[in-house]
């Protein structure tokens, strides 16, 4: 049973930081472009921002959805 | 092993006090065995979302009986933002204004019920639990078994109902707008096309097929998770900020630096908060309206 929860926990781990890497990247390019786009043209900075809420709320979306699965995962078996 | 660690109040164990509070009311007092199990119904979660319905709907037709067309008062133009606000969004993304008269106050609605939905994870975690405690011990009942989960949208099935809910009404527009034999035909040949050579138009045609479920299937999955993953995942770890208060064990230096932590780090996750629950009641609005306008786009 000790071998079960020392795996659960690795792939709990492993599914929240192979997920928080992916997002984090997105997140980071995506903000980049933003500031670029928005230190061009100022004017666009309203109407992109709506954009880049939505985007970052798509990008999220992937690891908070494995974080749910995996947090789950971890309730379930540690709390039995 | 958190289990192990003998926190809060002597009796309660740490596994014990999560395990309790992630436990729905739902009259067996065990957990859903399977993700679909119309067998179960998890009253807590169906009383806070009649109860946040009943609410939001009361205080927006208060601002509407109370409206008037001079200068608006701070409740009326706060509410007159928010309408206007979903109205501009629902006006980009769907361009039918017959099909808008329904989708955007949908969109409103949307936004306001989940929004105080999610905003039920900023009251005191324990706050409303330890009254149904109370209550349910008042009713000659044993109050260990006293479950109740105040964040409706930590429950899988209260959002995936919704993101069902939201597929239907899509499947409805399709229909509606591109007509059953229109909708059919778009159903086979996108997103990959059709083509002369009957054997090849099979082939293609389920192809696409396949493709269009697969997307359905991977919007309104995603749709409905997206929303209990966030919510689920915080509610946890308002839970295990908890813990750290509750690891009081006198006035030794462990316990008051846990309870300095507990302290910064429920200040700065409750901050934190307040922009995932306004950011995924604008994400799931915004996505109904984009799954929506999508129905009315014909390839």
């Amino acid at each position: 049973m000790e071998q079960v929860y020392g795996l659960v926990a690795l792939a709990c781990g492993l599914i929240i930081g192979l997920g928080a890497i992916g997002a984090c990247i997105g997140i980071a390019l995506m903000g980049g472009k933003y500031l670029e786009a928005s230190a061009r043209q100022p004017e666009l900075m309203n109407a992109l921002q709506v954009k880049m809420f939505l985007l970052a709320g798509l990008i999220d979306a992937a690891f908070i959805i494995g974080t749910g699965i995996a947090l789950w995962f971890a309730t379930s078996t540690f709390l039995k | 092993m958190a289990a192990e660690h003998d926190v809060a109040q002597h009796t309660v164990t740490a596994g014990e006090y999560i395990a309790h509070h992630l436990t729905f009311l739902n009259g067996t007092g065990a957990a859903q065995k399977n993700l679909v199990d119309f067998g179960l119904i998890n009253y807590d979660t169906v009383f806070w979302v009649v109860f946040l319905a009943v609410l939001g709907g009361f205080v927006l037709w208060l601002a509407a009986r109370r409206a008037s067309s001079g200068v608006p008062g701070r409740f009326q133009a706060a509410v007159e933002l928010l309408v206007e606000m979903v109205g501009d969004q629902a006006k980009g993304l769907i361009h039918s204004a017959e099909s808008r008269k329904f989708v955007a106050p949908l969109g409103l609605t949307i936004f306001v019920w989940v929004f105080l939905m999610n905003a039920m994870d900023f009251l005191p975690l324990d706050l409303i639990p330890r009254i149904w405690e109370g209550l349910y011990a008042g009713m000659g009942h044993d109050p260990h078994h006293a479950y109740m989960r105040v964040v409706p949208t930590a429950d899988i099935n209260a959002t995936m109902g919704m993101s069902v809910t939201v597929l239907l009404i899509c499947l409805y527009y399709n229909a509606k707008i591109k007509g059953i034999g229109g909708w059919a035909h778009e159903l086979v040949s996108a997103p990959f096309g059709t083509s002369k050579n009957p054997i090849l138009a099979v082939v293609l045609g389920l192809v696409n097929f396949a493709m269009q479920l697969i997307e359905f299937a991977a919007k309104t999955i995603s749709h409905g998770m997206r929303l209990f993953g966030n919510m689920f995942a915080g509610e946890l770890i308002f839970m295990l900020i908890a813990l750290m208060g509750a690891a009081w064990t006198g006035a030794n230096l462990p316990s008051i630096l846990l309870f300095f932590g507990h302290f910064v780090a429920g200040f700065a996750w409750a901050v934190f908060h307040i922009l995932v629950v306004v950011l995924q009641a604008f994400i799931f609005m915004m996505l109904t309206l984009v799954y929506v306008g999508q129905a009315h786009e014909s390839h």
